[in-house]
């Protein structure tokens, strides 16, 4: 099947770039790699989530009424200013991955820092809307109470309001976990690690951090949009 | 390349010797030997749980173990096969020793993610253990709400997690191998010149990648409700029960071809090798690998047919279930016009595969029966698809890993096992598992449910049957085991290629060197060219 060729297979181990692994041939291969396999990656996140949002479109067609009444228990407000929040930190965020490309360390480093501070905003301001629905008893199976005329919506909406705390957990947990992978990469940003030739981390960090805050564009209106109109 | 025999070789298992070699290695090659070892124990130990569930029902009586026992037994058999060995087995094994090699690459993408996606399944594999030893789970492996979520109280929540924690493994270990396909091929290795394991791995990735984050967030969210009292599927606050089944087998169907696809690639490498023949039709077997993966996520419902599902999405289900046995028959005709006219060559890999052959056909033409609304009202629940699964789970699956194992074991081991022993262990299987799941279908057909630990009278001269065919199968495995251990101290030096096969994993030494090859391969040919080969069956 083969033809043993007269290609020495360590042709690229004398004077190689420092990040570039044994098994690659070039850097740019290895960056090829990296990115399909980040790419990949981000479609596991989407049916992992896709599997909630199924939940979710199930029964908001069999419980219209109890999903816009779960609704109406969230702050509009908070969620708002937490989706402004996010979006600014994706432009942080692109900002930090465009200067590690062009080679700017320093301005890396801020964008970086300036990402993770906003990321914290968010988890912040979520920690105070979770702590609002524990002394407002909408915690399910745990503390659930609705009273007056949604009362008997009750059984419904203790369903959404399971998929609010599972989605919105879910997608805490990963801006958590990307506030990790954020601290590392900033580590390396500032001890210089990256250049023109090499940033690969930067980018595949920026990818994920993205995706975390698509999936909050899709989480804030399905839940706290679905019936405004009668207010 | 012809070395001396007074040099000693450096190849990927002497070049280093301590444990922490083996613990942090990054080679792929070591990987899957790893992998080999717990699979195996894994396979043991749901093996045992077999053996005690044929057992019990040699007599109609339950007279050796409790109903709630029994539960338990016939719920870790099916989650220790299922998780444990049948969706690892072929492309964690298999896969990860000769996918590089195949590709003339030195390792694979992601060498690092390799090693952790091991790590990953041992965790999960320990947990599932400890819930095993525990207490066990008697859910099914099905874990189906809102029994699983409420009403039992056996170890559902370890079990999960274990569950869980081991699908990251299986996504890891699919995105790694796409990647490696599509950036780490030699030079000249063009798609059409990829062996047909390469495209069944392909394949199995996909369905890896796509299906294994259902699961697991299936399992995450049965974990919420069981735990943290969530109510997700909970029919006393208004949820549906039957949205965790749709959800279960979006992910567990597809598995079902996670399971079987990397064995066909194995099967088609052996045909084409023993048969001395290009295989007939490649981009057919080729492309059937993907309609497989593809149209195996469309077909999910038909394990709902008696659920309450509307008629209407059941004849759906229904007749994408018919179109997915297309591209399987696509194989099996391709296969048998391989052997069509071929210098066939019956070693020890080729029983195997020609065993594979009968029992993949008679559980892929049974699952037809399955799939036929009216039929599947009355087998439903039945021996008859417990019969039907294990012949492609067990008769397909696990014959067409022995096929590669014995393929490639040479390979991997650089020894050769004993022929005659092999070619014996293969037909005993082969019998032992007929006689076995033979009679489940007639049980199932005439009425016999599945998962119940007695049965009436007039069942038992077919049960004793199927438990002594249990037995003869036993004996087929232990032998596998015991001349497979045998040929690592004993057997001979199996050279660098046994079989005078084609392909990059064999023009490399055996065992193959740590970084794979010595020079970069260049391909200038397509996979099977059998026909330029000088033939020597001996």
């Amino acid at each position: 099947m083969s033809d043993a060729a007269a290609i020495p297979a360590d042709a690229h181990a004398h004077g190689h770039h420092p990040d570039l692994q044994h098994h690659f041939d070039s850097l740019e291969q290895q960056h090829e790699a990296a990115t399909l396999g980040m790419w990949l990656f981000l479609v596991t996140e989407v049916l992992f989530f896709g599997g909630l949002f199924m939940a979710y479109l199930l029964y908001r067609v069999w419980y219209p009424e109890a999903w816009a009444a779960g609704s109406e228990e969230l702050s509009i407000r908070l969620g708002g200013f937490n989706t402004v929040v996010l979006i600014g930190s994706s432009l942080t965020m692109a900002m930090a991955v465009r200067s590690a490309q062009t080679g700017y360390r320093r301005a890396t480093v801020g964008w970086l820092l300036g990402t993770m501070a906003l990321g914290l905003t968010f988890l912040v301001v979520k920690f105070f809307e979770y702590k609002d629905k524990f002394t407002h008893h909408h915690v399910p199976g745990y503390d659930f109470h609705i009273e007056g005329a949604h009362a008997g919506l009750a059984g419904p909406m203790e369903i959404f309001f399971s998929l609010y705390f599972t989605m919105t957990g879910l997608h805490a947990l990963h801006m958590i976990i990307g506030f990790g992978i954020m601290s590392v990469i900033t580590w390396m940003a500032y001890r210089g690690r990256f250049s023109t030739q090499w940033s690969t981390p930067v980018e595949m960090s920026g990818l994920y951090w993205h995706f975390v805050d698509i999936v909050w564009i899709f989480l804030f209106p399905l839940l706290y949009l679905v019936d405004r109109t009668g207010q | 390349m012809e070395m001396t025999l007074a040099e000693p070789r450096v190849d990927y298992l002497n070049v280093r010797h301590t444990v922490a070699s083996w613990l942090l290695t990054k080679d792929h090659k070591r990987i899957g030997i790893m992998y080999l070892v717990v699979v195996s124990l894994a396979f043991f130990v749901g093996g045992l749980f077999a053996s005690i569930i044929r057992m019990e029902l040699a007599t109609p009586a339950g007279d050796l173990v409790s109903s709630d026992t029994y539960n338990k037994l016939f719920t870790m058999h099916g989650v220790a096969m299922v998780f444990f060995v049948l969706i690892p087995a072929v492309p964690a094994i298999l896969g990860n020793f000769v996918l590089p090699l195949m590709l003339g690459a030195k390792d694979v993408a992601f060498p690092k993610i390799n090693l952790l996606s091991w790590y990953v399944f041992v965790i999960g594999f320990l947990f599932t253990l400890y819930a095993m030893v525990t207490g066990g789970v008697d859910t099914g492996w099905t874990f189906y709400t809102p029994y699983s979520s409420r009403a039992s109280s056996s170890n559902v929540m370890m079990t999960g997690i274990g569950v869980f924690i081991t699908g990251f493994s299986s996504i890891l270990t699919g995105l790694n191998f796409m990647v490696t396909i599509h950036r780490m091929r030699a030079p000249g290795l063009t798609w059409f010149r990829l062996p047909l394991f390469v495209w069944a791995i392909y394949s199995t990735s996909l369905v890896q990648v796509l299906g294994t984050p259902v699961i697991a967030i299936t399992v995450l969210a049965l974990a919420v409700e069981r735990g943290l009292h969530f109510g997700i599927f909970d029919p006393a606050l208004g949820g549906d029960p039957v949205l965790f089944q749709h959800l279960f087998w979006f992910y567990s169907h597809p598995a079902v071809y996670i399971m079987i696809l990397p064995p066909m690639g194995a099967i088609s490498e052996v045909l084409a090798c023993f048969s001395r023949k290009n295989i007939f039709g490649y981009s057919f077997v080729a492309f059937s690998s993907l309609a497989i993966a593809i149209f195996g996520f469309l077909v999910w419902a038909h394990h709902l047919f008696i659920a309450g599902i509307s008629v209407y999405s059941a004849l759906v289900f229904s007749f994408l279930t018919y179109a997915v046995a297309i591209p399987s028959a696509v194989k099996t005709f391709n296969w048998t016009a391989t052997l069509y006219k071929g210098a066939i060559w019956l070693k020890a890999p080729m029983i195997w595969a020609i065993c594979f052959l009968g029992l993949f056909l008679v559980g892929g033409l049974t699952g037809l029966f399955t799939a036929a609304l009216g039929v599947d009202v009355h087998i439903h629940d039945t021996y008859f698809v417990v019969a039907h699964f294990h012949f492609i789970m067990v008769g397909g699956a696990i014959m067409g890993y022995f096929a590669g194992l014995h393929y490639w074991w040479p390979k991997m081991t650089g020894r050769m096992y004993s022929d005659a022993a092999a070619k014996t262990a293969a037909v005993i299987v082969f019998v032992g598992f007929n006689l076995t799941f033979g009679p489940q279908f007639i049980l199932g057909y005439l009425g016999m449910p599945r998962r119940y630990h007695m049965y009436p009278e007039e069942f038992q001269v077919l049960n004793v049957l199927s438990s002594a065919g249990a037995s003869i199968l036993a004996v087929g495995y232990v032998l596998v085991a015991i001349y497979l251990l045998v040929s690592l101290f004993k057997g001979e030096k199996a050279g660098d290629n046994p079989w005078h096969a084609t392909g990059l994993e064999w023009t490399t030494q055996s065992p193959p060197l740590p970084h794979n090859f010595d020079v970069q391969p260049v391909v200038t040919e397509g996979a099977y060219e059998y026909s330029k080969r000088e033939i020597k069956v001996v």
